[in-house]
C-alpha cells in the first residue's frame, strides 16, 4: 500500500501547488487591480486612519479633521457650514469627493509625492503627523458679505452667484453659489445618513450642489456690451464717437424691433459710446455690433476668455475646480451667413450668448488691470503637516491680454461713468473709484429676467483691488441694480480684508 | 539537553548495539519547535496590538502563554504515552491554532470602539472563546492518546463507529431547522448552551470504518473483480457496505445543503479505496464521477433548478463573482479584494481591514489573515499545512499494519483536501463551499475534531517510529521489521515486494 500512499502524497503536493500558484495570481499579479477596485471599502477606510490636513483661509480652518472614538478614526468637519461649501467641496466616506477636497486630496491626505519626506520621518518616529494643509486665497470678510448679501438679496432671488477676484493676481477673494448646502452631513461616517443627505440635495430642484459661480452659463445681458465696446474701440471708434441710437431699431431681415429698457434711455438718434455704455443703450449697441460684424464680436469675446473649455480654478500648477466655457454661440443663418438680427441680439448679450459669473469677473478684472487677465486661482499655499515647510506658493500668472492698456483705460473710464452717472450707482464705495456694468437678461418669455453686475474697484492710486461679478437668477425688475449693490458690498469687504494672494 | 526533558524509555541503546538504525524519540525537538511556535504567536499578538492600539500592552503575551501551557501539557502527555510520535506534528498544529486565536482576538479588537480597545480583556470575545475551545480540544486529544494506546485497538469499534458516523451525519437533517440550521446549511445541533457540528466528528468515525472494512476486504476487492470496459470492478457484495455508508452520508449532506463536506467525504472515500486496492482506475472513476456529477448538477441547476439551484448559483458566482459584486458575489469579491490588498507582504497583523469580510472568523479567515500577512505569510501557512499532511502520510508509509496505513493516509489526505477546498474556494480556484479552515476558524467542533485527527496521526506515527523490539539483522528497523501484527478480525496481510 505504500505506492498509492506516495502517489496520494504527490496529489496533495499538486493540490497545494495549485493553491500556491493561484495565490500568486491574486496577490501578486492581480493585486493592484483588486486593491484599487471600486468595491474595495478599504481604500476609504485607510484614508481615515491618518489625520487629514486643514483647508484654511485667513488663518481660520474651514475644513478640519477631529479624532473620534468610532471605527473611522478621523471625522471631517466644515465649521463654516454652507458658506464655503462650493469652494471646499466635501470628503464623503462612500461618495465621490468634490471641490478643493478633491483637487488637493493627495496633499491633504498626506499621500502626495511632495510629502514623502514626512511619511518617511513618521516611519522612524512612529508618529502620524497627518496630511498637509491647504491655504486658500479667500477673504473671509468678502466671503461672509457675499454669502449673506446673496441670501438676503432685496429682490428675493432664490438662485445666484458671486465671485470676487484680485485683478492684479487672479487670487479669488470670494466665491459663493446660492443656494448652498451644508457639507457636514455628507461627510458623516454613517454612510446611510450621508447617502440620504446627498440624495436630498441631488433631488432638490434648486440644484444646491451646482457651483453656479464657475459652472453655470446664462445670457449676460448688457454686461456683454463691454466686450462689444472693446471691439469698437479697437476698430476706430473712440469713447466720444457718435454712434447711432434711438428708442427703437429694427435690424435688417428681422421684423422684431430692439428697444431700450426704458423710454428715457438714449431716445436721441445718436449718442457717444460713453453715453451708450453709461445708460446701457440697447439700440446703440445692436447697431454697433452689426456694423462691427459677427467675427469681430466673437473674436473679442474669445480674447476675453469666451470659449475656453479647460480653465480650472484651484492650484495654478495643476488641477482645480472645473469651469464651464462661456459661449457667444451661433450668430448665423442656416446657410452659414451672418444673421444681422441674431448679431444685433448677441451684441446686447442675448440670443445664444452665455457667460459664467467667473468670466464676468475676469472681464472686469482684466479691464481694471490694464488689459492683462490673470489666471484665477484659489490655492495660495501648501503647508507641511507641521506647518514649517511650504511646498508650494502660488505665483500669479497672466492668462491672456484681451485689450491694449489704452483700450482698457477707455473701458475703465466708461465703466466708472456707469457707476457715477448710470445704472450701476449702487456699487459705489466712498474713497474708491468703482467701475462696472449692469446687465438684465431675458431668460424665457414667461420668466423673470436675470440681474447681472460686473465691476471693479480702484484705490486712490488707481491700483485695482477687487473685481467682481454678481448674478441673480430670475431676479426680475431691479435685479441688476441689486446685483450692483451686492457687488459694491463685496468689494468694500475685500478692500478691508483682501484675502491671501 | 536537560535531565528533566530526557524521555523516559531509551530502547535506542539496544538498537544501536544490534546495528539497527538509532531510533530517537525527538521529543526535545518537539519541545523547542513548540516554544518557537509560541514565540511566533506572541510576536503576532504584539504586532496586532502595535497596529491596532498604537502601543503594545503589557498583556500581549498572555494568549500565547496560555496556549503554550495547554500545548506543553499535551507535549508531556506525548512524552509519556506516545514517545516516538512525529515531533513536527504538534508544533505545526500549535502554530496554526495559535495564529487562529491571535487573529480572532485581532477581530475582537478591530470590532471594539477605538477607546475601548486597550481595555479589552485578553480572554474575552471570540479569541478567548477559541482559547477555551483549544483547551477542550487538546484535553480530548490527550484523552484519546491515553485511551488508545495502539491505533489498531479502534478497529474493534469500526462498525460501531461507522454506524455512529451515519447517525451523526443524519442528526441535523432530521432535527428541526430551528436548532440545526445556520446560514442556510443544516449542519448543527444548537441547543442554546452549546452548539456542535456533528459532521466534523462523523468524518473521523466514518474513516475508521472505511479503513477497517477496506483492509479486511482488500484482497477480494482487488482480486475478485469483473472486467468491464477495460476497468476492473469489484463485486458489488464486497463493496456494498462501503458504498452504502458513503452514499447515505453524501445524500444526507446534499440535503443538508453542505456541498463542501460532501465533496470532502467523496474524496475521502475514493482515496481510501485507491490506497486499499492500489488501482488507479478508482481514482479515475472517482474523478469522472465527480466532474460529471458537478457538470450535471450545474446543467440541472440552470434548467430544472430545485435542489440543484444552490449549486448552480455557486458555480455562477465562481465563474464571475464580479457580475453581482454587491449581492450574490459579495463575499467572494470581498475575499479576493482582501487578498489582493494584502499583496506580497500584507498590511501587517492588525494593519488591514478584515472586518469588512463577511464570515471572516469562519469560512473566510484565510482571506482575512491573507490581507495582513500577504502572499509570503500565506505561503508559509500553506507550507505548515502541507507539512502536517505529508507528516501524516509519512506515518502511514512507515507504519507496519494496513489498517494504520489506511487510517493515517486517509486522515492526512482528508485534512489536506479540506484545506484545498476552503482555500481554493475563497481564492476562486474552485467554487466556494462552506468549510472551516482547520485549526484557524472559530468554532469548537472543528477544532476538537481536527485535534482528535491529530491525536490519531500522533498515535499512528508513534507506532510507525517505535523501534521494533524483535527486529534483528534487517537493514532498518522500519518499515519492514518484524512480522505484521494481527489486526482484529483481519486476514493475514500479504506483503508485496
Amino acid at each position: 500500500m505504500n505506492a498509492p500512499l506516495r502517489r496520494v502524497g504527490v496529489v496533495v503536493m499538486v493540490l497545494f501547488g495549485l493553491l500556491f500558484a493561484n495565490l500568486n495570481w491574486i496577490q501578486a499579479y492581480k493585486a493592484d487591480e483588486y486593491r484599487t477596485s471600486d468595491y474595495n471599502g478599504r481604500v476609504q477606510v485607510a484614508d481615515y486612519k491618518r489625520k487629514r490636513g486643514n483647508i484654511e483661509a485667513g488663518g481660520t480652518a474651514l475644513a478640519t479633521s477631529k479624532e473620534t472614538t468610532g471605527k473611522l478614526k478621523f471625522q471631517r468637519s466644515y465649521p463654516g457650514g454652507p458658506k464655503y461649501a462650493h469652494v471646499l467641496g466635501y470628503k464623503p466616506v462612500n461618495l465621490a469627493d468634490q471641490g478643493i477636497e478633491q483637487v488637493e486630496n493627495d496633499f491633504l491626505a498626506g499621500t502626495s509625492d511632495q510629502l514623502i519626506g514626512d511619511r518617511l520621518k513618521d516611519m522612524f518616529t512612529g508618529d502620524d503627523t497627518g496630511g498637509g494643509n491647504v491655504l486658500l486665497t479667500l477673504s473671509k470678510r468678502a466671503q461672509d458679505v457675499a454669502y449673506d448679501q446673496l441670501r438676503n438679496n432685496e429682490v428675493g432671488a432664490k438662485r445666484g452667484a458671486a465671485i470676487a477676484i484680485d485683478p492684479r493676481t487672479g487670487a479669488i477673494q470670494a466665491l459663493v453659489s446660492m443656494p448652498s448646502f451644508d457639507p457636514n452631513p455628507l461627510a458623516s461616517h454613517d454612510t446611510n445618513e450621508a447617502t440620504a443627505a446627498y440624495n436630498k440635495l441631488e433631488k432638490d430642484p434648486a440644484e444646491p450642489l451646482k457651483n453656479r459661480a464657475l459652472a453655470e452659463t446664462l445670457p449676460p445681458g448688457s454686461t456683454f456690451k463691454i466686450v462689444v465696446a472693446a471691439a469698437a474701440l479697437e476698430n476706430g471708434v473712440t469713447k466720444n464717437t457718435q454712434i447711432p441710437a434711438g428708442s427703437s431699431w429694427t435690424p435688417p431681415t428681422s421684423g422684431t424691433p430692439i428697444r431700450n429698457a426704458a423710454a428715457s434711455i438714449c431716445p436721441e438718434p445718436k449718442v457717444t459710446l460713453l453715453e451708450a455704455v453709461t445708460e446701457s443703450c440697447n439700440t446703440g449697441f445692436a447697431q454697433l455690433g452689426v456694423r462691427l460684424g459677427a467675427e469681430a464680436v466673437k473674436e473679442k469675446a474669445r480674447q476675453f476668455g469666451f470659449e475656453q473649455e479647460d480653465l480650472t480654478v484651484g492650484h495654478l500648477g495643476e488641477g482645480g475646480l472645473p469651469t464651464a466655457a462661456s459661449r457667444t454661440g451661433t450668430i448665423q443663418n442656416p446657410d452659414g451667413s451672418t444673421d444681422p438680427a441674431a448679431l444685433a441680439q448677441s451684441s446686447i448679450g442675448q440670443n445664444n450668448v452665455r457667460m459664467t459669473p467667473l468670466e464676468g469677473a475676469m472681464i472686469a478684472g482684466s479691464i481694471a488691470n490694464n488689459g492683462s487677465q490673470m489666471r484665477p486661482y484659489l490655492v495660495r499655499q501648501l503647508l507641511a503637516p507641521d506647518r514649517t515647510t511650504s511646498y508650494y506658493t502660488a505665483s500669479a500668472r497672466e492668462l491672456r491680454q484681451p485689450v491694449e492698456p489704452q483700450v482698457a483705460a477707455d473701458l475703465r473710464e466708461m465703466m466708472v461713468s456707469v457707476v457715477r452717472n448710470g445704472t450701476g450707482e449702487k456699487a459705489a464705495i466712498s474713497g474708491y473709484t468703482v467701475g462696472g456694468k449692469t446687465g438684465t437678461a431675458q431668460s424665457a418669455p414667461d420668466r423673470p429676467d436675470h440681474g447681472w453686475f460686473i465691476g471693479f474697484a480702484l484705490d486712490k492710486n488707481g491700483n485695482p483691488v477687487s473685481a467682481v461679478c454678481v448674478m441673480l437668477e430670475q431676479a426680475g425688475p431691479g435685479g441688476s441694480s441689486e446685483a450692483a449693490r451686492i457687488a459694491g458690498q463685496i468689494m468694500k469687504a475685500a478692500i478691508a480684508d483682501p484675502g491671501g494672494r | 539537553m536537560t535531565a528533566a526533558a530526557t524521555p523516559a524509555p531509551s530502547p535506542a541503546t539496544a538498537g544501536e548495539q544490534s546495528g539497527v538504525r538509532l531510533a530517537r524519540s525527538r521529543r526535545n525537538a518537539e519541545l523547542y519547535l513548540l516554544l518557537l511556535a509560541m514565540v511566533l504567536v506572541a510576536a503576532y499578538g504584539a504586532t496586532v496590538e502595535a497596529n491596532l492600539l498604537d502601543t503594545v500592552t503589557s498583556d500581549f503575551w498572555m494568549p500565547a502563554a496560555a496556549l503554550g501551557a495547554v500545548f506543553l501539557g499535551l507535549h508531556l502527555v506525548i512524552r509519556f504515552l506516545a514517545p516516538f510520535a512525529d515531533p513536527a506534528l504538534l508544533p505545526a498544529v500549535a502554530l496554526l491554532n495559535g495564529l487562529g486565536v491571535g487573529f480572532l482576538r485581532r477581530i475582537d479588537l478591530g470590532d471594539a470602539p477605538v477607546a475601548e480597545r486597550e481595555s479589552l480583556a485578553v480572554f474575552a470575545g471570540q479569541g478567548g472563546r477559541q482559547l477555551a475551545w483549544t483547551l477542550g480540544a487538546v484535553i480530548l486529544a490527550a484523552a484519546l492518546l491515553a485511551i488508545m494506546r495502539d491505533h489498531r485497538s479502534i478497529s474493534r469499534y469500526a462498525y460501531t463507529l461507522g454506524l455512529a458516523g451515519i447517525v451523526l451525519v443524519m442528526l441535523p437533517a432530521v432535527l428541526p431547522s430551528s436548532i440545526s440550521e445556520k446560514n442556510g446549511a443544516k449542519l448543527w445541533i444548537d441547543v442554546g448552551l452549546f452548539s456542535i457540528q456533528p459532521g466534523e466528528f462523523a468524518k473521523l468515525a466514518l474513516l475508521v470504518f472505511f479503513a477497517y472494512y477496506l483492509v479486511r476486504k482488500r484482497e477480494v476487492l482487488s482480486l475478485a473483480s469483473r472486467r468491464f470496459l477495460g476497468i476492473d470492478f469489484p463485486r458489488g457484495r464486497d463493496l456494498g457496505p462501503v458504498v452504502g455508508v458513503w452514499l447515505i452520508s453524501v445524500l444526507v449532506l446534499v440535503f443538508e445543503k453542505d456541498l463542501g463536506t460532501s465533496l470532502l467525504y467523496f474524496g475521502m472515500f475514493v482515496v481510501t479505496l485507491y490506497i486499499a486496492t492500489e488501482r488507479v482506475s478508482w481514482l479515475l472513476i472517482g474523478l469522472v464521477l465527480f466532474f460529471g456529477g458537478a457538470y450535471l448538477a450545474y446543467v440541472l441547476g440552470s434548467t430544472v433548478g430545485g435542489p440543484f439551484a444552490n449549486f448552480y448559483l455557486r458555480a455562477e458566482i465562481w465563474l464571475d463573482p464580479f457580475a453581482d459584486p454587491t449581492d450574490k458575489g459579495y463575499q467572494l469579491v470581498q475575499g479576493l479584494l482582501a487578498l489582493g490588498t494584502g499583496g506580497l507582504f500584507g498590511a501587517g497583523p492588525g494593519g488591514g481591514q478584515p472586518d469588512i469580510l463577511p464570515e471572516v472568523q469562519n469560512d473566510f479567515i484565510f482571506a482575512g489573515i491573507g490581507e495582513e500577512i500577504g502572499l509570503f505569510g500565506l505561503s508559509a501557512l500553506l507550507v505548515v499545512y502541507l507539512l502536517i499532511v505529508e507528516r501524516g502520510l509519512r506515518a502511514a508509509l512507515a507504519v507496519r499494519d494496513s489498517f494504520g496505513k489506511l487510517l493515517a493516509g486517509g486522515l492526512a489526505f482528508t485534512l489536506g483536501l479540506q484545506v484545498f477546498v476552503i482555500v481554493g474556494g475563497i481564492s476562486k480556484l474552485i467554487p466556494l463551499t462552506g468549510q472551516t479552515t482547520p485549526f484557524l476558524s472559530a468554532g469548537g467542533s472543528s477544532l476538537m475534531a481536527n485535534w482528535l485527527l491529530i491525536a490519531v496521526l500522533l498515535r499512528v506515527s508513534d507506532g510507525a517510529r517505535r523501534p521494533v523490539t524483535g527486529g534483528s539483522g534487517g537493514k532498518a528497523a522500519r518499515p519492514s521489521g518484524g512480522p505484521p501484527e494481527q489486526l482484529h478480525g483481519a486476514p493475514t496481510e500479504v506483503i508485496k515486494p
